[in-house]
């Protein structure tokens, strides 16, 4: 059997994107900056995607620039939150301790630019406490940016509530939305929202391709500079087949998101309740408040890529936390951030399930997963540590 | 491209001599779980011969690989030999390794060096004369 669960990585691009991308690319290869009519076609499917994706999120078409991806978008927005903050004399930006390095190295960068970052904690459950970041802002805070959902351990943050609290304080609020995009109810009104990133090939669009919702009146900082796409906040030629091949794919996910989202929910939660079988072995992150295809345990005893080598053997793409799938030494911050020690860090496991996962495949993986944990423990000199009593299990 | 050559996913996933020697006459363990790599060989020494060899390992696959492989590299050999084997053998013999990947096989060259220093200890009259 073969079953791709690692869907958080990236996705499969839908027969609908790229029948889309492919006929954008046979017949409308016009530059949209062009006059005569093939350019102007190429505008005109341009816009249509603009209006397609503006109008998944609640936002206006011109509220939405199209960019190389999610890192690309987070960086804008970070950058431009920071431009509009120093020119304020606010040189303060809150953050999570668990944002994907596309915000965490910009936040960096801007540290030694000057800039002071806090990061909230995530806590054991891996969710942002509203009152915490209502404690954290100050009047020199030009900037809050919080992931919409967690990349590796899928929890859902109470966006809504955050942005609600930034908006009381008169403080721009960006969310990552990568992991989200497609796959959670997402109104940039509603959610009080002022920028969010977004990335195509997570939702079943091309890779290469994303886009940054910001909201009218905030100005962006170009990253690229050059000619008058975008609205001048974007040069470079518009990536169109892969934008419309994103429109398309999004409008799809949105329409079918409940009837996918209720499906895999239960096989997430048969899939939860079959590892958690396992001895030694722990969930990360909150289980209800997460996305509905993400499933990350952690194992005692065993470290990370060998798991997924073997599992690899037998048909199944995963993916882990672990230091040495990374090539650093340490495991993955997300993980320390919710507390794990680095020795059961080093044992963690990601399934992402896909739209079209089945029972059988659930079952499958449940089957192999413990099957080469118990192999690997077998030889493991830390899992006879802690069965002999000479070290002390920590789940 | 292909992560691990031939040789080590071999090893990786048929491990030689994976086990414990309940009367091993040298054992050593090394590395950390915080770092994700730890390993312990069990040495059967008898007339100054590796007569027998066994590892566990908690680490990676190329972690796993490098312990089959330097302890397949010293079975049956002369203890003064062993003494001798290089983290680069080991590396070599498993037609080498990704750059990030060759503390791995320092790791299992520094485990049988520990399992041949607590035979010594042992048996301190064994030890060669500097």
């Amino acid at each position: 059997m073969k079953i791709y669960a690692d869907n958080a990585a990236t996705t499969p691009m839908s027969r609908t994107a790229i029948d889309a991308m492919t006929r954008c690319m046979e017949e409308q290869y016009g530059n949209p900056s062009s006059l005569y009519s093939l350019g102007q076609e190429a505008k005109e499917i341009l816009e249509r995607a603009r209006e397609d994706v503006a109008g998944v999120i609640g936002a206006e078409p011109r509220e939405i620039v199209f960019t190389s991806g999610g890192s690309e978008a987070d960086n804008q927005a970070l950058r431009s939150g920071a431009a509009l903050g120093k020119r304020a004399g606010k040189m303060h930006i809150i953050s999570t301790a668990f944002e994907h390095h596309a915000v965490l190295h910009t936040l960096k960068a801007l540290e030694k630019e000057g800039f002071e970052g806090t990061l909230l904690p995530v806590h054991e459950d891996g969710l942002v406490r509203p009152e915490e970041l209502e404690a954290a802002i100050r009047d020199d805070t030009c900037l809050v940016t919080i992931m919409f959902a967690n990349n590796e351990i899928g929890t859902i943050q109470p966006i809504r509530e955050l942005g609600a609290i930034c908006r009381r304080r008169g403080v721009l609020f960006h969310t990552d939305a990568v992991q989200a995009m497609g796959h959670l109810p997402i109104d940039v009104n509603a959610d009080n929202v002022d920028m969010l990133s977004a990335s195509a090939h997570k939702f079943h669009g091309p890779k290469g391709v994303g886009f940054l919702y910001a909201r009218k009146g905030v100005r962006l900082t170009n990253l690229i500079e050059g000619g008058a796409q975008e609205r001048s906040k974007r040069a470079g030629t518009e990536n169109v087949p892969a934008i419309v091949g994103m429109a398309a794919a999004l409008k799809e996910a949105a329409a079918n998101r409940e009837k996918n989202a209720e499906h895999m929910r239960v096989l997430r939660d048969r899939l939860i309740a079959g590892l958690g079988e396992i001895p030694h072995a722990a969930l990360n992150g909150d289980a209800v408040r997460r996305l509905p295809g993400n499933v990350n345990f952690c194992f005692e005893g065993i470290e990370g890529e060998s798991l997924l080598l073997l599992l690899d053997d037998r048909g199944i793409c995963a993916s882990s936390g672990s230091a040495c799938t990374s090539g650093s030494l340490d495991p993955s911050h997300v993980l320390l951030a919710i507390g794990r020690k680095h020795d059961v860090a080093h044992g963690s496991l990601r399934l992402t399930i896909a739209e079209d996962a089945t029972e059988e495949e659930i079952d499958y993986m449940i089957r192999n997963v413990k099957e080469v944990v118990e192999y690997l423990r077998g030889f493991s000199p830390v899992w006879r540590d802690l069965m002999s009593g000479k070290s002390q299990f920590i789940l | 491209m292909a992560l691990y050559s031939e040789k080590v996913m071999d090893h990786f996933r048929n491990p030689r001599t994976v086990g414990v020697i309940e009367d091993a006459d040298g054992v050593g363990e090394v590395g950390n779980a915080r770092c994700g790599d730890i390993m312990k060989m069990y040495l059967k020494i008898d007339d100054d011969v590796v007569s027998d060899v066994k590892f566990e390992t908690f680490g990676c696959g190329s972690a796993i690989a490098s312990s089959s492989m330097a302890t397949e590299l010293i079975k049956g050999r002369p203890v003064s030999e062993a003494m001798q084997l290089t983290n680069k053998a080991v590396a070599e013999a498993l037609d080498g390794l990704p750059d990030y990947k060759m503390h791995c096989s320092v790791l299992a060259e520094e485990a049988i060096r520990s399992a041949l220093e607590d035979y010594y200890a042992k048996n301190p009259e064994k030890r060669p004369k500097e």
